[in-house]
């Protein structure tokens, strides 16, 4: 109280605090250190990057759901192009980028460029007008590098946004090579093959699949994956993009024949989860656990997307000849081959000339090959040469993803409104494999699909 | 990654305009209040010192509440009016329902355990040799983070199949005794108990503290005249202590209430609302933050607002009274 009646107190208390933040923020921008060296534009080794104009001292901000080491080869990659135009590329990776995202477009802080592993969830920024248009030039270059199905799902209401990034194919089941040729087993080529073996590895004591979905947050998409590539199998990849655009209801008879197919391996206590235990404890796995039993011969079949090459214990050889190798998950008619896959796209929030170059070089051919000779990396870019990959799991992922006969489909989840693909799919799958019937479920996430 | 002043200088430059600003205000105020007139009760210098508060309370609460109200009856973009329907998804919604139960059962059961388990702890270990271990014990885990409980917790309540070795504690003790390891997390409703335990866990040591300090400021005659009387342990607790700490076991109370119905950390991270353990805070993060439906997310919040809102009046009255 004594304080209020003294206001010449409080203005020196005041003004001492103010100066000693000031004194504070002062201190430390002191040892400013000069950025970058002046003439890097000039050596041989920019000459590459030219094109991309000069960007002094400018920065470009970058928002992604890319951590830890993946994150750091990505710095990697574009340090040399940073460097010779110029610019300082800041990069956060965060694991709520979902929802991180929105707070800080809604915020009035979003990034320069954020990679969007969702093509939902691009076209609900696209559509709330805070995303740019991208520039002819991006246009051009994702027109020659990629085919239609991808710049497709950069595109929303006819406006482009953005070059895809990187790209993973879904439709793979990891399994041990070696234990194939001791037990004689072989890669299945049909559906009816791949349960004929499945009951074949039941029947030698081995519980033939593992799985894991527990993914924090995101707790339920490895079985969401699974639903996917059936329903792009059993309804074609037509019927695939009616169910995934909801022409098709979440609860149709088509979609309950593809879970229940889905439910023949998943649900089944004879058939897994081998190394883990009921089939419950699938839901509690880590999906990067998901499929280690493999290498200690407790399981030998493991549905997984090519980046799990990533998160086999340390010293297991991903080759075909080697401890671990993975083959394409196949339909009921081998002639057929539709892949899923995923991957990122890269849009932007300002249309600055230095954030349409970083745009422009991500897109370009150059980006992939720097980033994939650092460390495993697949894109579906034309013009990357699939010798650069590190691993065959990429090679032949690349190989997959570049032939024009391939028709791909992106992850549906992904394209659903995300109240259902980030949201009640993967919650629903979740209960699904805890118990719940798949009437039940799918009529839930009907439900919850947004009117408007 | 090196850190780069030059790119922070932005910043450092709004630090300054903010420092500057602050400064300017305290001294526009001192000023006014310098040159007002000193009459009628200082009402004028009332109003100048308030004016501030009211005006940044306008703008982080007042704001934000009616606009979240009003978000409360547009649809999931915030584009259209959709009267009342996001609350009657609230309401009928099979698994909102279900959201809605689970927080009625931790509304209704940690303020209860907590201040049970904290006043029988506070009584037992009253004036004997190990008082003071005895309750740095109990308060230790208010020293955790909600996550960082629900992360240790998630480890107790970690399963493994039979054939493996046990990792969590409580699937060991099953297994020592020969039964067979749960998924404890996994099963509803059973779940939101085990959750609640964390809860309980945490909170038990801060009711401990408070009414143990309170037991202690029972005045001396009244437990002596007591005792003269002859009045039995049990007598003592019900007729003696627990009317003479009536007021700090309802602080407990009030604010395990207010707490729980905030809830959100230990569900998020032990099960993430799976498995029909999701409470309401939960939800409205989900709705709001990840499904974009923020309609949905903001009507959860309006509810929540209603469910405190009666807590806090209490609170205030019984200040109030306790004031007179």
């Amino acid at each position: 109280m004594s304080l209020l009646s003294r206001p010449r107190r409080t203005a020196l208390v005041a003004g001492s605090i103010g100066l000693a933040l000031v004194v504070t923020a002062c201190g430390s921008a002191d040892p400013t250190p000069s950025a970058g060296g002046d003439d890097a534009g000039a050596s041989p080794e920019c000459a590459a990057f030219s094109q991309y104009g000069k960007h002094e001292g400018k920065t470009v901000s970058i928002y992604s759901p890319i951590r830890d080491a993946e994150a750091d080869h990505f710095e990697k990659a574009w340090k040399p192009f940073a460097d010779c135009v110029g610019m300082k590329i800041t990069y956060e990776g965060t694991g709520e980028f979902e929802a991180q995202i929105q707070v800080r477009a809604d915020g009035g802080n979003p990034p320069d460029i954020a990679f969007f592993p969702q093509p939902g969830l691009l076209e609900r920024f696209a559509k709330a007008g805070k995303l740019k248009p991208a520039s002819e030039e991006i246009k051009k270059l994702t027109a020659e590098g990629w085919s239609e199905d991808w710049a497709k799902y950069a595109t929303v209401d006819g406006v482009f946004y953005g070059a895809p990034l990187g790209a993973s194919v879904k439709s793979f089941v990891w399994y041990s090579p070696k234990m194939f040729t001791e037990k004689g087993w072989a890669v299945p080529k049909t559906w009816d093959e791949l349960m004929t073996l499945t009951n074949t590895i039941a029947d030698s004591g081995v519980k033939p699949w593992c799985a894991g979905i527990e993914s924090g947050d995101a707790t339920g998409w490895p079985a969401t994956d699974w639903i996917e590539d059936l329903m792009l199998r059993e309804a074609g990849p037509e019927g695939y993009d009616d169910w995934v655009s909801h022409k098709t209801p979440f609860n149709d008879p088509k979609v309950t024949a593809a879970v229940d197919k889905v439910g023949a391996i998943l649900k089944n206590e004879k058939f897994v989860n081998g190394g883990y235990g009921p089939v419950k404890s699938i839901a509690s796995t880590a999906f990067q656990e998901g499929g280690v039993p493999i290498t200690e011969g407790k399981c030998a079949l493991h549905r997984q997307a090519s980046f799990y090459a990533n998160f086999w214990p340390e010293g297991t050889k991903v080759a075909e000849d080697g401890d671990v190798f993975a083959f394409y998950l196949p339909g009921n008619d081998p002639a057929k081959k539709p892949v899923l896959g995923a991957g990122e796209f890269v849009a932007a929030f300002t249309d600055r000339p230095e954030v349409q170059a970083v745009q422009a070089y991500l897109a370009s051919a150059e980006f992939p090959t720097a980033r994939m000779k650092l460390a495993t990396y697949v894109t579906a870019r034309k013009g990357v040469d699939p010798a650069n990959a590190q691993n065959p799991i990429d090679k032949l992922s690349m190989e997959m993803l570049q032939d024009p006969s391939t028709i791909f489909r992106f992850d549906g989840s992904d394209l659903m409104p995300a109240a259902v693909g980030a949201g009640t799919f993967w919650k629903g799958m979740t209960d699904w494999i805890n118990g719940k019937d798949t009437k039940t479920v799918l009529d839930y996430i009907e439900a919850s699909w947004p009117k408007s | 990654m090196d850190f780069d002043f030059a790119a922070e200088l932005p910043k450092l430059l709004q630090l300054l305009i903010g420092v500057a600003a602050f400064l300017v205000v305290v001294a526009v105020i001192l000023v006014l209040l310098d040159r007002a007139p000193m009459r009628r009760r200082a009402w004028t210098h009332a109003t100048i010192l308030l004016l501030p508060a009211i005006l940044l309370l306008a703008i982080g609460l007042v704001v934000p509440a009616v606009r979240t109200t009003l978000l409360s009856f547009m649809s999931g973009d915030g584009k259209e009016w959709v009267g009342m329907s996001n609350y009657a998804w609230m309401f009928t919604q099979p698994e909102a329902v279900i959201v809605l139960r689970n927080t009625l059962v931790w509304v209704l059961l940690v303020p209860l355990l907590v201040t049970s388990v904290g006043l029988v702890y506070a009584v037992l270990v009253d004036r004997t040799r190990f008082e003071s271990l005895a309750k740095s014990l109990v308060f230790l885990p208010m020293a955790i983070s909600f996550v960082g409980a629900g992360i240790i917790w998630r480890f107790v309540y970690a399963y493994r199949s039979e054939e493996q070795d046990q990792i969590g504690l409580l699937n060991q003790i099953t297994v020592a005794f020969g039964g067979e390891p749960q998924q404890w997390l996994q099963e509803a409703p059973l779940n939101t108990l085990f959750l609640i335990v964390v809860m309980v866990w945490i909170q038990a040591g801060f009711a401990t503290v408070v009414l143990s300090a309170a037991i202690k400021g029972i005045p001396a005659e009244i437990v002596e005249a007591a005792r003269l009387d002859g009045a039995s342990p049990l007598q003592m607790f019900f007729r003696v202590t627990l009317p003479s700490i009536r007021s700090a076991v309802i602080v407990v109370l009030v604010t395990q209430s207010i707490g729980t119905l905030k809830l959100f950390d230990i569900v998020r991270t032990m099960t993430g609302g799976q498995f029909d353990t999701s409470v309401i805070a939960n939800e409205m993060y989900n709705q709001a933050f990840r499904y974009g439906e923020t309609g949905k997310g903001a009507a959860l919040a309006v509810f929540l607002f209603v469910l405190v809102t009666p807590i806090v009046i209490y609170q205030i009255r019984q200040r109030r009274e306790a004031v007179r």
